[in-house]
């Protein structure tokens, strides 16, 4: 059994308390998150939750049946990675001196990220991209040295296929 | 009109007959609306036994069952009896009185986050912000409780609500809920195929769970069973779909059932699962069982299916319907070479060994209690010896036997037993416990005479946790610890107190009259039987 990734992006009524009933699903029936994204949607009753899971295919089918039990889920469309438009915006703020700073510009200009806020000795870069991307700036700046990570999750929608 | 009143009232217009419950400051104004509609009220001794009773008054009316409790600790108190309603999917409303919603997270007096709290055990929850939401509210946790999967849903009512006045009382007649729509009826091409496999079968069995009695679907269990001649084996919760001396049943699967049922289940090339979980008391390993068996699984909860096992037919829908559907269709199946090999089985079970003579034997004693019980009896066990006990040895007629399968909660007997009253004046009533399972409930002999839900008890009295004791014993080689329960009151002195007649058994010598007198004397009524501590299940 090989552990693959999947989206679910769940539509649910904008009601409190609602997030945590599906957080509280994932960890009392031991499914994973990999990453967790909520927000209103164009309607204000439904808000979206994306949330980015892996497992087994039995225990993947299973995150998708329970989710369906809970009252509040209106709806949930699930997607292997390689069918969404998959996007993260992550903040990194790194330290830098006169003989690192060339290199994070490097950095960024190759990543296409932007440097949006800086002092004397940090800098704060911000991209958004792929999750695959983000993940590749964390890695090229790691060496030089992070100060703060703060990242949005996986935010996703279905590929528009052709027919559409 | 007060919310207090429309709470009241929408229990009126849900035909609601009794409420089991524990008042409290929070909750008043609502026993206080209570005051001016014909609803009963049943007051506990702890909030716990108010859900397990709504349980027993619901497994025995099929309507869903109402628990009452106040905020704080009534509220936590509930918990344990509604993890145990969920556990078996009985449909229960929980009401729960909560701290002024304007106090609401500031930590006040007897403030508890109850919805947060009972969240994985609950079908859902509701916490009533606005006076003018109680009608809709209350007739879709109802709804809700007792459609599709059944299960607990509760409703937690600050008391400024309950104080509010509501504009306008009007009780919807229909619930719309957009997110909310079980499958009741099953795909006739699942039932097509599920006949086609039936035709091919050998060696099928039908293995039946507490999904049917929910269903109500017990008369067309046992037609279908009939109408192709399939054998019917039986997890815990399906003890009672069918009568035990019925020549299709072969008992109760699981590592506490019959070695019939288990061969039947191994053996067989085709398991039709209905309303049943594929939990792990009743088949340990699915995957090793079902390598050349076609498995169908028929359920209403669609996660039900494929979750501890995949079937090859998976059949969604309300099981009574899907057994209707199932009617018209004619399908051969001859399983009568089938049906001697399980025959011969069920003649070569392993027979208990005696136990010690001074002692009763409670096989021997539930067999002969059960012969002289009557047909329509309702049978209540808690949990451990006297339950395992009592599923192999309970010989069921027509009635019913409950107990606590899911969540095995202890001290559920006596208090479902008393619900089980309260939804039936006339039927015969036993509950039996254990001498612990005895003392985490007997607090609720004062409801039962308080409120004249006499039922009759017995209590398998061999001083210790029996069922962890064997544990121990088998696992532990013999090394107990806190399983000693020396320091239990004399029971017959419980029983004096609380004003019931009561009955020993020492031995089994004098079992035949002592067991007819205590079912000849009016309800209610205790017995004592003694049971070597040395004495096992297996």
């Amino acid at each position: 059994m090989v552990d693959m990734k999947r989206l679910y992006s769940v539509l649910v009524e904008n009601r409190s308390g609602v997030l945590s009933k599906v957080a509280g699903l994932f960890s009392r029936r031991m499914f994973n998150i990999d990453s967790l994204a909520v927000g209103e949607t164009d309607d204000p009753k439904v808000s979206c939750i994306t949330i980015v899971s892996s497992g087994e295919q039995g225990t993947l089918e299973q995150i998708e049946k329970q989710l369906n039990k809970k009252i509040d889920v209106i709806k949930i469309k699930t997607f292997m990675e390689e069918e969404s438009v998959s996007r993260e915006l992550i903040l990194v703020k790194v330290k830098y001196n006169k003989s690192t700073r060339k290199e994070i510009m490097e950095i960024c200009d190759i990543l296409n990220a932007s440097i949006v806020d800086m002092s004397k000795t940090l800098l704060t870069i911000q991209l958004c991209d792929t999750p695959e991307r983000t993940n590749l700036l964390i890695q090229m700046l790691a060496s030089i040295s992070i100060v703060e990570v703060a990242r949005t999750g996986t935010l996703a929608l279905q590929k528009c296929s052709l027919s559409d | 009109m007060l919310g207090a009143d429309a709470m009241a009232k929408c229990l009126v217009k849900e035909q609601v007959r009794v409420i089991f419950g524990y008042p409290g400051v929070a909750i008043c104004p609502f026993f206080n609306s209570m005051l001016s509609v014909d609803i009963k009220r049943v007051l506990v001794r702890t909030e716990q036994n108010a859900a397990h009773m709504a349980s027993g008054y619901s497994r025995i009316s099929g309507e869903v069952g109402v628990c009452v409790a106040t905020s704080g600790p009534g509220a936590t108190n509930l918990i344990t009896g509604i993890a145990t309603a969920y556990a078996d999917s009985i449909p229960l409303v929980c009401i729960t009185g909560q701290v002024d919603s304007r106090q609401l997270g500031s930590d006040v007096f007897q403030e508890a986050d109850i919805t947060g709290a009972v969240e994985s055990f609950v079908k859902y929850s509701y916490l009533v912000k606005n006076v003018e939401d109680i009608p809709r509210i209350f007739r879709e946790a109802f709804h809700i409780a007792s459609t599709g999967r059944k299960g607990p849903v509760l409703i937690d009512v600050p008391i400024d609500i309950q104080n509010a006045t509501i504009s306008k009382f009007s009780y919807p007649e229909e619930v719309n809920l957009r997110t909310y729509k079980p499958t009741v009826k099953g795909h006739v091409v699942q039932i097509k195929k599920v006949i086609k496999a039936i035709n091919k079968a050998k060696k099928p069995i039908i293995c039946v769970g507490g999904g049917v009695h929910l269903s109500d679907a017990r008369k067309e269990l046992q037609e279908f069973a009939h109408k192709y001649s399939i054998p019917v084996v039986s997890t815990l919760m399906g003890l009672s779909v069918m009568s035990t001396d019925d020549p299709l049943f072969f008992g109760m699967v699981g590592n506490n059932g019959k070695a019939c049922a288990n061969k039947a289940m191994n053996e067989s090339d085709l398991i039709i699962m209905i309303g049943a979980r594929v939990a792990d008391r009743a088949i340990s390993q699915p995957d090793l069982t079902m390598d050349n068996t076609v498995l169908v699984h028929i359920d209403v909860d669609p996660a039900e299916i494929g979750k501890n096992v995949g079937p090859h037919i998976p059949l969604v829908g309300d099981i009574k319907n899907i057994l209707i559907d199932m009617k018209k269709y004619d399908a051969e199946c001859d399983c009568s070479d089938w049906i001697d090999i399980l025959n011969d089985y069920k003649k070569s079970e392993p027979v208990r060994k005696k136990p010690d003579g001074n002692y009763v034997d409670p096989a021997e004693f539930i067999g002969i209690l059960s012969d002289k019980l009557k047909e329509d009896a309702i049978y209540v066990a808690d949990v451990g010896q006297n339950q395992m006990w009592s599923c192999g040895y309970h010989k069921v007629k027509k009635g019913r036997f409950l107990t606590s399968g899911g969540m095995g909660t202890m001290g559920y007997s006596i208090p479902a037993a008393i619900g089980a009253r309260a939804a039936d004046k006339n039927r015969q009533i036993i509950a039996t416990c254990g001498d612990g399972s005895f003392q985490m409930s007997f607090m609720e002999l004062a409801t039962m005479q308080q409120h004249d839900l006499p039922v009759k008890i017995i209590i398998f009295h061999n001083g210790y946790l029996g069922l962890v004791r064997e544990y121990q014993y088998n696992t532990y080689k013999a090394n107990y610890s806190v399983v000693d329960l020396s320091g239990s009151p004399d029971f017959g002195k419980i029983s004096e107190a609380y004003n019931i007649p009561f009955f020993r058994l020492e031995n089994m010598e004098r079992a035949n009259e002592i067991i007819d007198e205590f079912l000849e004397i009016k309800d209610p009524a205790l017995m004592e039987i003694m049971i070597d501590p040395k004495d096992t299940v297996k």
